[in-house]
């Protein structure tokens, strides 16, 4: 889907430092992330890893969306170089959504069932700034349709129940992009999707992301999908990120948890026998 | 009937009905309603009449007494139709109640039709204040409780509401009254109205809706309108405590299921200030299956309420129902009945058309 993708350097948008996410259990205290470390710039991250792995916690982490009992702590954590570890809430609040944005995972779910499409987009818009009537309208109605929705007055007026899944997923995207934030935090955006609409998502999602030169961090599962849609790779395991490689690189790699989950994928035309099952090994959890 | 009766072969409430199409499908719904209506009362009627047959309380009894001879005891058993079969006493039953004909109190000497008029408002009256008052209080501390789960405003709302939950409610009406009325003096005592005021309001205020403070109001006789709200408050209070206390059990309950959803973390992502993620995004899902929570409650109170009505001497349907059930008074225990299981088919009307406010998805 893509050629080799000409990485903007020098401009780190997001700089992340022994992040950790701590859970206290009764048995104790949990780390679903330990101690992360990374920086993104204007380009494509993805990061990889098996549910539990802690990328989705690493994503809501950053947006200061961990809630009680979770805890989160880094050693740093900047965004345009602002300390987002000690910001007040109400400056918070102007970072998230305004310039960084996430997408989740399944629009049956992370859209108000109770409000309309127009009133959800126009929120995102009224939260930052005093913006007009008319000029809601107008940038709800373009974002729509740059999400390549036909109908976007009638979707404007839709319930999200109205929607079928990949419309609901192409108005989460128009919610989330629509106040033209400068990093997007995509987290398994194409997961609950048919497989038939995953793509026209993914190329919506790729579209946006090129043309106004968004940094994205790109939450999957699937290793196939993130190494031909992003720059880089990182892959975490058991909350930490235990190798990270360009995209393009990826069969090099050389940590035996990518090399077992890249042997894990079925092959076109590579026979019907079974497929490895993943060895793990307590070494990594230490990597 | 034709179109009606046939399936939809996609099932109910998926299919897809073109807007062109609304007008018949309001009517539809309208004639459905009006259907379902028609048959529960129907219902309501054949059990109270059945009730009224099957219990071992003879009505031609309570009519004559005790000392009359067995010619005026036939006679009046002629009189009341009793000698009739079943099936033609249920005809001439239902005709009667439909022409307003509920018979005649032997406890009051009045129709049983007048009677209800005159205490089934105070009963409304009574029902609905203590159910704003339960909503007005119930659904903040019901919010503020899930917000604060766990720590002490949630502890302290949850004492509050469990208190309400395990006191009788005859003893907390008899508390109220001695601190408010005996002690302070705050609260006028119990009744409708004080005595002056009654008299006034017995000749001088026109009947247009039958509930004393809405007359009064609109006879401009204010010094009976305060009076009636003033002792309304204390019976109201503690009705609407237990009101209270069971919506923001609820409440809360519900809330901390909405807050846990996928589309309240949407909400924050977009940067929305956390009071409209609460009170708009989390309490707007959570309206939904309040409804049902408030509206049975509100009907509970309707039915129920004999007892704080017994406390506060209230001369509400309660209190007139279960009189009349001690002196063996049957026309006025089945219109009662009725009037009651009437208004349960008006509420569940009420809260269908309240669903469709709030949840675009019962439309």
């Amino acid at each position: 889907m893509t050629h080799a993708p000409e990485r903007v350097k020098g401009e780190t948008l997001l700089s992340v430092r022994d992040l950790s996410v701590t859970f206290d259990t009764r048995r104790g205290p949990f780390q679903a992330v330990r101690g992360t470390s990374f920086d993104v710039g204007r380009e494509r991250v993805g990061i990889v890893g098996e549910s539990g792995s802690g990328k989705s916690m690493t994503g809501r982490a950053i947006l200061g969306l961990v809630r009680p009992p979770g805890r989160v702590t880094a050693s740093r954590l900047t965004f345009d170089g602002i300390d987002l570890r000690a910001l007040p809430d109400r400056q918070m609040r102007r970072i998230r959504g305004q310039r960084v944005s996430m997408v989740m995972q399944d629009p049956r779910y992370s859209l108000n069932p109770v409000m309309t499409v127009g009133r959800q987009i126009a929120e995102a818009l009224r939260v930052h700034g005093r913006p007009s009537r008319e000029e809601i309208r107008r940038r709800s109605l373009d974002m729509l349709t740059e999400v390549q929705i036909r109908d976007p007055e009638r979707v404007l007026k839709a319930y999200p129940h109205e929607l079928s899944g990949g419309m609901g997923q192409r108005v989460m995207i128009a919610m989330m992009l629509v106040t033209e934030p400068e990093l997007l935090i995509a987290d398994e955006p194409t997961s609950a999707l048919d497989v038939t609409v995953q793509l026209d998502v993914l190329r919506i999602l790729d579209d946006l992301v090129r043309r106004r030169g968004m940094g994205l961090i790109f939450i999957s599962h699937d290793l196939r999908l993130v190494s031909t849609f992003c720059d880089r790779v990182l892959v975490m395991y058991r909350g930490r990120i235990v190798e990270e490689i360009e995209a393009r690189r990826l069969h090099e790699a050389r940590h035996p948890y990518t090399q077992g989950l890249l042997n894990c994928l079925p092959r076109i035309g590579g026979g019907h026998g079974d497929l490895p099952t993943l060895q793990r090994q307590e070494a990594w959890n230490d990597a | 009937m034709t179109s009606a009766n046939i399936e939809d072969p996609r099932g109910p409430g998926r299919a897809r009905i073109p807007s062109s199409r609304g007008l018949s499908r309001a009517a539809r719904r309208v004639a459905s309603f009006v259907f379902s209506l028609a048959v529960t009362l129907f219902g309501l009627l054949l059990v109270t009449f059945l009730i009224a047959r099957v219990v071992p309380l003879d009505p031609v009894l309570a009519v004559v007494g005790d000392r009359a001879t067995q010619a005026q005891y036939e006679a009046a058993r002629v009189e009341l139709g009793l000698d009739r079969p079943l099936p033609e006493q249920f005809v001439r039953y239902v005709g009667d109640v439909l022409t307003g004909d509920l018979g005649t109190a032997n406890l009051t000497g009045q129709p049983v039709l007048r009677d209800i008029q005159r205490t089934f408002p105070n009963t409304l009256e009574l029902a609905t204040f203590a159910t704003i008052l339960g909503i007005v209080l119930g659904i903040p501390g019901g919010v503020v409780g899930a917000v604060f789960q766990g720590r002490w405003p949630d502890q302290v709302i949850r004492v509050v509401g469990l208190l309400g939950y395990s006191m009788p409610v005859f003893w907390l009406g008899l508390v109220a009254l001695l601190i408010f009325y005996g002690i302070l003096g705050w609260a006028p005592g119990p009744g409708r109205l004080d005595v002056t005021q009654q008299f006034t309001y017995e000749f001088d205020v026109t009947r247009y809706t039958g509930s004393v403070i809405l007359d009064s109001a609109l006879s401009g006789a204010w010094d009976v309108f305060r009076n009636a709200v003033a002792h309304l408050i204390l019976p109201a209070a503690v009705l609407g405590y237990f009101s209270m206390a069971y919506i923001s059990r609820m409440t809360r309950s519900f809330m901390l299921e909405q807050l846990g959803q996928e589309y309240i973390t949407a909400a924050r992502v977009k940067g929305v200030p956390e009071w409209r993620v609460i009170w708009v995004h989390a309490l707007g899902n959570a309206m939904v299956p309040l409804i049902t929570v408030i509206v049975l409650s509100y009907a509970s109170l309707l039915e129920g309420s004999v007892l704080t009505e017994t406390v506060f001497a209230w001369p509400g349907l309660g209190l007139y129902v279960t009189q009349a059930l001690f002196a063996a008074d049957f026309n006025a225990v089945l219109g009662g009945t009725l009037v009651i299981g009437a208004m349960f088919i008006v509420l569940n009307l009420l809260s269908d058309i309240l669903y469709a406010i709030v949840d675009p998805r019962a439309r």
